[in-house]
């Protein structure tokens, strides 16, 4: 099976007047093409310092990034990236918004309005398309910001907590709206996260992290059959899964606790 | 109803003023509007008042008419001031000062706040020059920008210069810095060049924080140019209140006043105009 992501050997450490400090132990992963994986873990676990890397914006003390098989290391521009802010301009409008990425590459303003309008229709935002983000719910700003990731066209796509902030009913219809924009474009998605239950039921893979230092303790398989039904989350299998995260997560909060005292 | 048993039989005792009776009810206070034509007549009226009272005080001689002059001699004044004179040669020169003052140095100023944004050992090492030019009183420098510049236009551009200038740097820079981080790392994400991120970001963003400065520079600019025409000038407003005050043509003094706060009214005017236009162009 092909690859399109690979970290290889991918690990940082930070220089502080108290010594060095390891964000991450050197990582190791390999993501096949459209497939979307998880990483769930606490807070300062290295999942954001993961993302940076991947999105060149951070130079990793050891290790590569391999994209496609080429070397990928600190160059940016090569996989969309959405931050937890929705980071939406509050001077343009939400197409101008949303095509930001193609104009940053050189696209004519023209050609990428025309690429973007009907993908705003499909995908749940029109009649929003000449309005300022503030005139957005949540919910809409957070599709925005992920049309804008999209319409960047890379391969591989990033989503740093993007459903954090919303109430849980938007959070739900969000999950489905995201697995449906999945299904279409056939991206590769990284996909981080605090919510067991939103991580395995969007996920083929979840990994579950672990801090001090930051680490994968361990990679699961989600072997749920697609499309899921909202009652997948009900299954015994998905339980098992869920249940295996929790005690996971619970180990690393029980040992950072004793370290503590 | 608190009730007692005193053996005698129930007596009531006598009722203790609770929170509840002490409590006052009133309406809800409202204030009433006037329409505003009433607002209008009520502002005219103290104006016409005002002066009336002047004039009155003048004549019978309650205040010095020398010192204070009085309304009908600053009308006779004002009108030998458009007729007579070259009212028009003075106005033009204190407009015009001010105008090219409050060009440069807000447009300069915004400039030079933004150029801060290309590198932080430049921002850094430039830094505590503008806080002190920023600290400095800058008409205390008037002196020596006249014997500089000379006695004619450009010395009273240089001041106005000067007095907005560091204004508009300091504002432009808080809100370069005031740029989220964020917002920078998704442009960079992008596969943006700084110069991109300049263009479609930081100077967007500064923007409304540079229009706020413009009505500030405004005042500033022409505060510059009446004291640069104190120190030593040809022409302009401020050269006739100093003629006039050295010459005991009080009446004078208040037709140039008088002036000068209709030429700063209609300027300000405009500038706000130009604020409105700029902020609806940017919709934020």
């Amino acid at each position: 099976m092909s690859v399109k992501l690979r970290l290889d050997q991918v690990g940082m450490t930070f220089r502080t007047p108290n010594g060095a400090f390891t964000a991450l132990t050197p990582v190791t992963l390999s993501i096949s093409p459209g497939r979307f994986v998880s990483l769930i873990g606490p807070s300062g676990c290295g999942k954001s310092t993961i993302f940076n890397i991947v999105a060149g914006l951070l130079e990793p003390t050891g290790g590569r990034v391999l994209i496609d098989g080429a070397e990928a290391t600190g160059t940016i521009g090569r996989v969309g990236y959405m931050l937890q802010k929705d980071l939406l301009l509050p001077w343009r409008t939400v197409l101008d918004n949303v095509i930001l990425g193609m104009e940053i590459q050189g696209v004519p303003l023209r050609q990428a309005r025309q690429r973007a309008l009907p993908l705003l229709q499909r995908y749940g935002l029109s009649g929003f398309e000449y309005l300022y983000p503030n005139a957005l719910s949540g919910g809409m700003r957070q599709r925005a910001a992920l049309l804008r990731t999209l319409l960047f066209d890379t391969d591989v796509i990033l989503l740093d907590e993007p459903f954090g902030a919303l109430d849980a009913q938007t959070k739900l219809q969000m999950q489905e709206w995201l697995l449906g924009l999945w299904a279409d474009f056939g991206k590769t998605v990284v996909f981080v996260t605090h919510d067991i239950e939103e991580a395995i039921y969007l996920s083929d893979e979840v990994h579950v992290m672990a801090t001090r230092p930051g680490r994968i303790v361990e990679s699961m398989p989600v072997p749920i059959a697609r499309p899921r039904e909202r009652s997948a989350t009900l299954t015994p299998e998905f339980m098992a899964i869920k249940q295996r995260c929790l005690a996971l997560l619970m180990a690393g909060h029980d040992s950072s606790l004793g370290e503590a005292a | 109803m608190a009730v007692q048993d005193t053996g005698v039989g129930l007596v009531r005792a006598p009722p203790a003023p609770s929170a509840r009776q002490l409590r006052s009810v009133r309406r809800l206070p409202v204030q009433k509007d006037w329409p505003m034509l009433a607002i209008l007549a009520a502002q005219i009226g103290i104006l016409v008042g005002l002066i009336a009272l002047w004039q009155v005080a003048a004549d019978r001689g309650w205040i010095d008419g020398f010192f204070w002059s009085k309304p009908s001699a600053i009308f006779a004044t004002l009108i030998k001031f458009f007729t007579a004179g070259d009212a028009w040669t003075d106005i033009g020169f204190t407009f015009r000062s001010t105008i090219f003052g409050f060009l440069i140095g807000t447009t300069c100023g915004s400039l030079l706040g933004l150029s801060f944004w290309w590198s932080r050992n430049y921002a850094a090492i430039v830094q505590p020059y503008i806080i002190c030019f920023e600290a400095l009183p800058k008409l205390a420098l008037a002196p020596l920008v006249i014997l500089v510049f000379g006695l004619g236009l450009a010395s009273k551009v240089a001041i106005a210069t000067a007095l907005t200038l560091i204004v508009s740097t300091l504002t432009t820079y808080a809100g370069v810095k005031a740029v989220d981080p964020d917002q920078e790392k998704l442009f960079y994400s992008l596969g943006a060049s700084r110069f991109q991120v300049f263009r479609k970001l930081v100077v967007p963003h500064s923007l409304p924080w540079i229009i706020s400065v413009l009505r500030v520079n405004i005042g500033l600019a022409l505060t510059g140019a009446i004291v640069g025409e104190f120190i030593a000038s040809q022409h302009g407003l401020g050269r006739q209140i100093l003629y006039a005050g050295n010459t005991y043509d009080i009446a004078l003094v208040w037709v140039a006043v008088l002036v000068l706060s209709t030429l700063a009214v209609i300027m300000y005017a405009a500038v706000s105009w130009l604020e409105r236009i700029l902020r609806k162009g940017i919709r934020q």
